[in-house]
């Protein structure tokens, strides 16, 4: 496994070098240099802001196709209930039909790992030595974002498996039980709205090794999944989510599912970075339950879905209303703690990459370089030297990466004066003459 | 800013009386800064807190002045100088939840009265002087710990 495994990449061939996702980037990750977009590997935590901003498509977001299945003998499909959100006239029965119609041998609603967790959430909220606000470990990208720039908070996160985990858990066993075959035997694939949970089953957070075999897109499924539905002529009485657990494809849904009077959910990255500012500044002490998502909307915004997010995440709603789970017994959650790791098994480690050195004496060197550069910058935060702002451009020239003269506004003062050099010396005649041609 | 061969870095921000618009950016770039340097992250979040709290007295209290950063590799120092007009009492002002702040400041959410002691909580160490009618200078110090 390479130690920075990432779902994004660049497709060079695709990228104009403007400086779309540079700008966006939450965490500086992305420089353009010779060019071509750069993505700094240990700063991408996979959100896919870059994905959905660049107008060429030069980012995309490494999945596996749906012939991957074919591996496994048994195949399951794990559908992210925002799959739910992307037909129109669909019922969720309709599309859990028409997965098992594309060759899966079964399916397991994420939605049904998002009742388990929602119990196991509302069990760990009870402790009351837990760090508030609790922060939701939902989603990955929120998680990579708090090691890298938000270490302090890392003890707030909860420390329970996500629905994507818990749901391949219990799919594999109830599989393997009922058919009687080995767990290798048995492959489970995440449909995925989003490029951080390819992620986090290449190298998960918490926890060794994922459950999960693969991930599909949702843009990848969505063709054959559309055709096998519309010629559907029955559909298996398959779902068995609650509403609740349809409704975490949905920004705020998890908070509504806990049953918390004082939570706050909140979509888009930027947002987020905001209130976690302010978590961090101990200004939302009286806050339980944070609950952030890296895209607008939540899971419905993500970066590998079809359709507009906004349009997906009422559809949802209206369906979760006609949803048909119950809610989980005593037993079951007991039962279901004692069959399956369902806890984070691993620390989660800060990430601290944005530090300009680990000596503070030469990192404060190279900050007063940096302020010195960086006084001497346009402050246009253009983007044209490649960096996503005159600052960034300044650490970046400290740091060895750039160099002052990609400054398109340095590199024309830079010209001027050797322009006003040369005709200084064109003037210059030999012999020691000098003509005075002005006026 | 400015390093002195002592290796003391010095950053110089202007805090505006009455300006909401701009309250907090101060201590936010404190906090920025600090990261970036790569001080431990506990004694960044209580040097912002401190550093948050110092600004926003400045802004609801004072006529207006400036909050100072300077940092040795050992210490870190938030320096909140202003131009008045004083505090009457200290002592009384270190008391959890007195506050003399005005209504427009209370309605906005500030002036619960923690301002000072949450600084003193915060901070390894606390000064404050103040002079009626010429300012006050509050300075917290945190120590950098040898890791």
């Amino acid at each position: 496994m390479d130690k920075y495994y990432h779902s994004v990449t660049l497709d060079k061939d695709k990228c104009m070098g403007c400086t779309n996702c540079i700008k966006r980037c939450p965490t500086e990750a992305i420089r353009v240099r010779d060019g071509k977009a750069r993505i700094m590997a240990e700063r991408c935590i996979d959100c896919g802001e870059c994905i959905r901003v660049c107008p060429y498509h030069a980012k995309v977001a490494v999945t596996d196709p749906l012939t991957s299945i074919e591996k496994f003998p048994y195949k399951i499909a794990l559908p992210a209930p925002a799959l739910y959100g992307q037909f129109k006239n669909a019922s969720i029965n309709a599309i859990l039909t028409g997965l098992k119609k594309l060759g899966f041998d079964d399916v397991f609603e994420v939605a049904r790992g998002a009742d388990y967790v929602t119990e196991f959430i509302k069990e760990a909220m009870r402790d009351p030595e837990r760090k508030k606000p609790v922060i939701s470990s939902a989603c990955p990208a929120i998680v990579r974002l708090i090691q890298v720039r938000f270490p302090e908070l890392i003890d707030n996160i909860i420390n329970i498996e996500s629905p994507m985990e818990i749901a391949a858990r219990l799919a594999k066993k109830e599989f393997c039980q009922k058919n009687g075959v080995k767990e290798e035997e048995v492959g489970a694939f995440f449909i995925t709205p989003c490029a951080a949970k390819m992620t986090s089953i290449r190298s998960p957070i918490g926890i060794e090794r994922s459950c999960v075999d693969g991930a599909i897109s949702i843009l990848e499924i969505y063709g054959p999944l559309y055709n096998e539905i519309v010629r559907l002529e029955e559909d298996d009485s398959l779902q068995t989510a609650s509403p609740y657990g349809v409704l975490w494809a949905n920004s705020g849904g998890e908070s509504s599912a806990l049953g918390l009077d004082n939570h706050l959910a909140v979509d888009g990255i930027q947002n987020v970075i905001r209130v976690l500012e302010e978590i961090e500044d101990d200004k939302l002490t009286d806050l339980e339950f944070f609950e952030g998502l890296a895209c607008p909307g939540g899971c419905v915004g993500g970066p590998l879905v079809f359709e507009n997010g906004f349009v997906a995440k009422n559809r949802i709603r209206r369906l979760s209303e006609k949803a048909e789970g119950r809610h989980l017994s005593r037993e079951e959650i007991v039962g279901t703690k004692k069959k399956i790791q369902w806890s984070f098994e691993k620390e989660i480690l800060p990430k601290p990459v944005m530090k300009l050195d680990d000596d503070i004496t030469l990192a404060m060197k190279k900050m007063e370089a940096i302020e010195r550069i960086y006084d001497g910058l346009p402050g246009l935060d253009c983007g044209s030297c490649g960096s996503p702002s005159c600052r960034t451009h300044a650490e970046d020239i400290v740091l060895g990466y750039a160099s002052e003269m990609d400054c398109v506004f340095k590199l024309r003062e830079k010209v001027k004066e050797l322009a006003q050099q040369m005709i200084e010396l064109s003037e210059k005649i030999p012999g020691g003459k000098v003509t005075n041609k002005s006026e | 800013m400015m390093t002195d061969k002592n290796q003391v870095m010095e950053q110089v921000y202007t805090v505006e009386a009455g300006n909401f618009i701009s309250a907090g950016e101060a201590s936010g770039h404190i906090k920025k800064l600090l990261k970036q340097l790569g001080v431990d992250s506990n004694i960044v979040r209580r040097v912002t807190i401190a550093a948050y709290e110092a600004e926003m007295n400045m802004v609801i209290h004072s006529v207006g002045g400036e909050l100072i950063l300077k940092i040795t590799p050992d210490r870190i120092a938030v320096v909140a100088q202003d131009r008045g007009p004083g505090i009457p009492d200290i002592d009384l002002a270190m008391r959890e939840g007195y506050s003399t702040a005005p209504e427009t400041a209370r309605e906005l959410g500030f002036g619960a009265g923690l301002g000072l002691p949450n600084i003193k909580r915060c901070a390894d160490d606390l000064k404050i002087q103040s002079k009626m009618g010429e300012g006050t200078l509050l300075e917290a110090y945190f120590d950098i710990k040898a890791r």
